[in-house]
């Protein structure tokens, strides 16, 4: 088997925020205290003087870029999504989406693949949380191609925007030429007639391994990468849906107000069909090696396809 | 403007304050009234500011922190022409343009939206945060109540402040005394107010909140010290100007009835009376 290039979208995200600089020279970067995990460290390191460590202090680093926002400048923050969007939704939702203020919040560490660090850390409602925000994007990169196009992409717009990034090194999987970005625009990476199989983040390399898997069973699906969960690509999610008739949606985070819950918002209104959510399901996550708790929690190939034969 | 100018535009705010109120049926008054006498030397005397222009990026900043007090500021605001005294009393109407709570969006001469108690003074860090950056020499200021400060999150602003050395910041707590459920020292104890933040590195002042020279000198001071952030503390008197709002916190967020309204006018007037003999001594 060929080498895959592993690389976590935290680590894109750290790279992207240095390659995008000259170009957005209003770019600040604040960080608490986690400059080295959430790898902001390198843009530390490339631009001191845009880089604003503000301590352990979460809620009052959304205030100071919201601060900072209004005077023009253009802040990310960046701490894991546990306190990025959960010990601070109040303070995203009241200082910056409230005046929809343009900040740009970086959250790594998303999700049980935080791994041994255990269920404290491991933030599986972040999505649901920041979507309730009117007029927050929420984006969910897939891999380091993608992390890297969304963090231009949350530049390029005016207006707040959520990016989910993740601790584990994952597989690069839209390094293909005709790969193109665009905020609100869902990927089809497989076009199939028997199931639509929507995922996102670090879910979608193992929707692309069930869907091989289901081919051997005769089952035709379709593969979908949803990384922007708000907008979300209504029209595209509701014309799979119509054609293939059963929806899996799958994602690395509770099945209570995710992907699922987007996808089911608009298919009820619009398309009412059978979905099966995929993700975590009403419990916290435990400490364990990110492979190990992936494999656990049935987000790998195996553990969608096991669920999607247990449905069809 | 001399201090007796000062006061009688300090004494039309508060005539707005009430009126916006008493029109609203509802919002905060007691609060409003003891910033009065500072909205007003913010917005008449001390801010860098030009109405007809709001957003001009150089002007300096006011984040309401206590934006329950938001009638104080929109009083402020209009009478220094932002847009029509009249207009106070669509305070909190639907379709209006002065929310409940403070909405930059909406507002003009609002530079940020608060409301939710311990969020604005980290805005207001923020803004003078990008002064530095930019090396810009726009000052920001920004006022908390006294029960605000229990929020944790004003703690973590001040650190950030005193240990950047914002010297174009300041912070002024209105001490007034009382919270919703009582005196701050009852409900959870706030003092001392000026020993805690020159732990976090302010320097603090202590001043009459409704006299004009103490609050003169105090931003003079503030504007003269280098490296280090100011905190006004000014001791107040929740409802100053209303004969029975004055030290009741059950004016917190109560809005007077017709009869109530009426008084209070007659409170003002009789100040404005006084104020205009003053003037002819």
């Amino acid at each position: 088997m060929a080498d895959v290039k592993k690389i976590a979208t935290r680590e894109s995200y750290g790279n992207a925020l240095v390659a995008c600089a000259e170009d957005f020279p209003e770019l600040v970067v604040l960080d608490a205290d986690l400059a080295g995990a959430t790898k902001t460290g390198t843009f530390k390191k490339a631009y001191p003087d845009r880089h604003i460590d503000c301590g352990i202090a979460e809620c009052n680093m959304t205030g100071i870029a919201a601060g900072l926002a209004t005077c023009g400048k253009i802040p990310f923050i960046s701490s894991f999504a546990m306190f990025a969007a959960g010990r601070n939704f109040e303070q995203v939702r009241n200082s910056i989406g409230y005046p929809h203020l343009n900040v740009k919040i970086g959250a790594t560490h998303a999700g049980i693949t935080v791994g041994e660090d255990g269920a404290t850390h491991q933030c599986n409602e972040d999505i649901a949380l920041m979507r309730t925000i009117p007029g927050m994007t929420v984006i969910v990169p897939s891999d380091d191609i993608e992390a890297k196009a969304a963090v231009r992409a949350a530049l390029e717009m005016n207006g707040p925007v959520y990016l989910r990034f993740g601790r584990a090194a994952v597989p690069v999987i839209n390094d293909n030429a005709d790969y193109k970005f665009e905020i609100g625009k869902g990927v089809v990476l497989k076009e199939g007639t028997d199931v639509s199989i929507i995922a996102t983040g670090i879910c979608v390399e193992g929707a692309m391994g069930a869907a091989e898997m289901l081919k051997a069973d005769g089952i035709d699906a379709e593969v979908i990468n949803i990384h922007t969960i708000k907008p979300l690509d209504e029209d595209l999610v509701v014309a799979s849906a119509k054609k293939t008739g059963k929806v899996f949606t799958v994602e690395e985070h509770s099945v209570i107000g995710g992907l699922g819950s987007a996808v089911c918002d608009v298919l009820s209104e619009k398309a009412p069909t059978k979905v099966t959510k995929i993700g975590v399901y009403d419990r916290f996550g435990e400490s364990g090696p990110a492979a190990a708790l992936v494999e656990k929690y049935g987000l790998d190939a195996k553990g969608i396809y096991a669920k999607i034969k247990e449905n069809m | 403007m001399t201090n007796l100018e000062l006061q009688k535009t300090a004494n039309e705010v508060r005539k707005g304050i009430v009126t916006a109120v008493h029109s609203a049926k509802a919002g905060h008054p007691g609060g409003s009234l003891s910033a009065a006498d500072m909205f007003t030397y913010l917005y008449f005397e001390e801010m860098n500011i030009d109405p007809k222009n709001p957003k001009w990026e150089d002007r300096d900043r006011f984040v309401l922190s206590k934006g329950h007090t938001a009638p104080g500021l929109y009083s402020a605001l209009a009478n220094r022409g932002y847009f029509p005294v009249e207009d106070l009393k669509t305070l909190r109407k639907l379709g209006s343009y002065l929310q409940g709570h403070p909405c930059m969006q909406e507002t003009p001469g609002v530079d940020m939206s608060s409301g939710s108690l311990g969020q604005g003074i980290s805005a207001a860090v923020g803004m003078a945060l990008a002064a530095k950056l930019d090396q810009k020499d726009f000052r920001v200021y920004t006022l908390l109540g006294d029960g605000e400060i229990q929020e944790g999150q004003v703690w973590e602003a001040s650190m950030f402040a005193g240990a950047n050395k914002l010297d174009n910041l300041v912070v002024i707590v209105d001490n007034n005394g009382l919270q919703i459920d009582g005196r701050v020292e009852d409900v959870c104890s706030v003092y001392p107010i000026d020993a805690k933040f020159e732990a976090f590195n302010f320097q603090a002042i202590n001043i009459d909140g409704h006299n004009f020279d103490e609050i003169r000198a105090a931003f003079k001071k503030a504007k003269e010290t280098k490296g280090k952030p100011t905190a006004i503390i000014m001791h107040t008197v929740k409802g100053k100007g209303v004969s029975f709002m004055e030290d009741n916190a059950g004016w917190h967020g109560k809005a007077p009835n017709d009869e109530e309204y009426a008084t209070a006018m007659a409170d003002l007037d009789k100040i404005a009376a006084e104020l205009e003999k003053a003037g002819e001594v």
